[in-house]
C-alpha cells in the first residue's frame, strides 16, 4: 500500500520545504530557482513512466508541456477561464490527444516508436506555428491585466509557484502509485520482455497507450502554469527538442525506473544547468557537458545515481524506490 | 565565377566523415552493441548533444551561406540552377555507389550478413566489430556529404540538421531498411510530395505531412513500399 512507503513522506516533506523556505523571508530569487527545479522534477518523473517503467524512449516528451502551455494559456487569457480550471482542462485535452496518438503509434515497437516521437514533436510544432487562434509563430502574450483575477502579478507569481510545487509532489506520488500497482507490474513486464508480457495476459497496446497518456497529464498542467507565469509562449520555446533530450539526461543521471532517481536527477541537472548557463566561461558548453554526462551514465552506470546507491547499499532498495 | 572545383572538396569531406564515424562509433555505439536497442539510440543522441554544443560554441547558431553558384540550364519556361543539378547528380552517384558497394563487394556483403544475423556472420569468420565500425563510418560520411551538398543550396546553421532528421526517417522507412536504390526513389517521392503540396499550403506545414507519411508507412508498409505485403 502506498501509505506505508517512506518515499511518500519524503515527497511530502520536500514539497513542504519547497513552500516554506522561500516564503519565510519572501526570497524571490530562491523561488525562481526552485520553480525551475520543480519543472525539471515534473518532466523527469513523468518521462520516467515511459522510459523507466515501460522501456519506451519518448524523444518528444516536451510536446506535452508545450501543448499544455498553449491550451491552458489560450483558455486562461483568451477565454478568461480560471487558471486552475484552465490548467486542468489543458491536462485533459493533452492526455486525450496522447491517448488517441498513442493507440496509433504505440503499435510501433522500440526504436521505431522513439523515431516517431521525434516526428510528433516536429509535426505539432509545425501545426502550432500555423494555427491562427494561437498566434502562429508569434505565439500568445499575456497582458498585465491577465494577472488581475489572482490579485495582481506579485500574488499571481506566488500562487503559480505553490501550484507548481503541488504538481511536482503529485508527479512523484503518481510515479509511486503506479509503481506499487498491478498496472505498474504490467508495465515492468512490457519493459523486460514485451512478447512474454502478451503471453502472460498483459494487454500491452492498451497499457502502453494509457501510460503514454498519463505521462502527458501533469506536464501539460505544469506547462500552463509555467507559461502563464512567464507571460508568453511561442512555438520555438514551447517545443524545444533539446529540452526533450535534457529530460532524458535528467532521468538517466538520477536513475531510470525509480521515483527518487527521476526527481533527484531532475533537480540536480537543473541546478547544474543554471550554474553552467550563468557562468561566463562555461555557458557555451552546457550541452557538451550534458551530452558527455548522458554518455558516461549510459556506458558506465546505466542505473544512474540511485542504481549506484543500490549496488553500494543493497538494502536501500527497500526504502528509496 | 564558376567554382566547379568546389565539388572536389566532397572527397576530403567524405574522408573526414569516415574518420569522425569511426571515432563516434568507438566513443558511443561500440559499448552498447548487444545491450537494448534503446541504449544505442540514447548514446548516439548524447553524441548529438555534444556535437550541437561544440558547434554552437564554435560557430554560434547564426546562419552561414556557401557563396558560389554554378550556371543553370533553362529549358523553355523552367530554369534549373546549377547547384541543384550538381547536388542531384551527386545524390544519384552516391546512392548507386552505395548500392554497388552493399551488393557487389565483399565488405558490403559482410555488412548485410551482420545486419541479417550477427552470430551466424561471426561463425562465417566475419569480424562483426570491424563491419559495424565500417558501416557506421560510411553512414556518418554520407550524412556529412549530404550536409555539404545541402549547404550549396540553402543557408544553414548548426541546428539545421533537425529538419532533415525527420525527412531521413521517412525516406528510410519508405524505402525499407538496407536498400540504397530504394532510398533514392523514396527520396525523390518525398521531394515530389513536398513540392506538389507547397503551392497549396505554407511550407511550414511540411513536417506535419512528413510525420503523417512516416506513421502511415510504418503501420501499413513496415518493410517499405517496395515489398509486397506477403512477398
Amino acid at each position: 500500500v502506498i501509505v506505508r512507503r517512506p518515499v511518500l513522506y519524503l515527497t511530502l516533506i520536500t514539497a513542504a520545504l519547497f513552500i516554506y523556505v522561500p516564503l519565510r523571508n519572501n526570497n524571490v530569487t530562491l523561488r525562481e530557482d526552485l520553480i525551475l527545479v520543480a519543472i525539471a522534477v515534473i518532466l523527469a518523473s513523468n518521462l520516467n513512466l515511459m522510459i523507466g517503467y515501460t522501456g519506451y524512449v519518448n524523444f518528444g516528451h516536451i510536446v506535452f508541456y508545450g501543448l499544455g502551455g498553449y491550451v491552458g494559456l489560450y483558455l486562461a487569457t483568451v477565454q478568461h477561464w480560471n487558471l486552475i480550471l484552465a490548467s486542468l482542462a489543458a491536462g485533459l485535452v493533452v492526455s486525450l490527444f496522447a491517448l488517441v496518438l498513442g493507440l496509433g503509434i504505440l503499435r510501433l515497437r522500440g526504436a521505431y516508436f522513439a523515431l516517431a516521437t521525434i516526428g510528433i514533436l516536429q509535426a505539432v510544432q509545425s501545426f502550432v506555428s500555423n494555427f491562427d487562434p494561437w498566434g502562429r509563430s508569434t505565439g500568445l502574450y499575456l497582458s498585465f491585466e491577465s494577472y488581475a483575477p489572482l490579485g495582481g502579478a506579485m500574488r499571481a507569481l506566488w500562487i503559480t509557484y505553490y501550484l507548481l510545487i503541488g504538481v511536482m509532489a503529485l508527479s512523484m506520488i503518481l510515479s509511486l502509485g503506479i509503481k506499487v500497482s498491478k498496472f505498474g507490474l504490467g508495465l515492468f513486464a512490457i519493459r523486460e520482455d514485451e512478447d512474454a508480457a502478451v503471453v502472460l495476459g498483459v494487454n500491452t497496446t492498451t497499457a502502453k497507450a494509457i501510460i503514454y497518456s498519463v505521462s502527458a497529464f501533469l506536464p501539460a498542467v505544469a506547462g500552463t502554469l509555467m507559461f502563464y507565469k512567464n507571460g508568453m509562449i511561442d512555438p520555438s520555446i514551447a517545443f524545444e527538442f533539446i529540452a526533450s533530450l535534457e529530460g532524458i539526461v535528467m532521468l538517466m543521471l538520477g536513475g531510470k525506473g525509480t521515483v527518487v532517481g527521476a526527481a533527484l536527477g531532475g533537480g540536480m541537472y537543473e541546478r547544474l544547468r543554471s550554474y553552467l548557463l550563468t557562468s561566463p566561461r562555461l555557458s557555451n558548453f552546457h550541452l557538451v557537458i550534458a551530452g558527455g554526462m548522458l554518455l558516461l551514465v549510459i556506458l558506465f552506470a546505466p542505473g544512474g545515481l540511485i542504481g549506484w546507491l543500490y549496488s553500494l547499499v543493497p538494502r536501500s532498495r527497500k526504502v528509496i524506490e | 565565377v564558376v567554382h566547379t572545383n568546389a565539388y572536389y572538396l566532397l572527397i576530403p569531406i567524405i574522408a573526414a566523415g569516415l574518420v569522425l564515424g569511426v571515432i563516434v562509433y568507438w566513443m558511443s555505439v561500440h559499448w552498447v552493441v548487444g545491450r537494448s536497442q534503446l541504449m544505442s539510440l540514447l548514446s548516439t543522441f548524447a553524441v548529438n548533444m555534444m556535437v550541437i554544443g561544440i558547434g554552437t560554441a564554435l560557430w554560434s547558431t547564426s546562419p552561414y551561406n556557401v557563396d558560389f553558384s554554378l550556371p543553370g540550364i533553362t529549358i523553355g519556361p523552367y530554369t534549373f540552377t546549377g547547384n541543384h543539378i550538381a547536388a542531384a547528380i551527386a545524390a544519384v552517384v552516391i546512392a548507386l555507389a552505395l548500392q554497388f558497394f552493399l551488393y557487389k563487394t565483399r565488405f558490403g556483403k559482410a555488412i548485410r550478413a551482420v545486419s541479417d544475423n550477427r552470430d551466424a556472420a561471426e561463425l562465417m569468420g566475419i569480424s562483426s566489430t570491424t563491419v559495424l565500425t565500417g558501416a557506421f563510418a560510411i553512414g556518418i560520411a554520407l550524412a556529412i556529404a549530404s550536409g555539404a551538398l545541402v549547404s550549396t543550396l540553402f543557408p544553414f546553421t548548426i541546428l539545421s540538421g533537425a529538419t532533415y532528421q525527420l525527412k531521413s526517417f521517412v525516406v528510410t522507412v519508405l524505402a525499407g531498411l538496407g536498400k540504397p536504390a530504394g532510398a533514392l526513389v523514396a527520396g525523390v517521392l518525398l521531394g515530389l510530395v513536398e513540392g506538389l503540396v507547397t503551392p497549396f499550403i505554407a511550407v511550414s506545414w511540411v513536417p506535419l505531412i512528413e510525420f503523417g507519411l512516416f506513421v502511415v508507412v510504418l503501420i501499413f508498409f513496415p518493410r517499405g513500399i517496395f515489398v509486397r505485403a506477403n512477398a
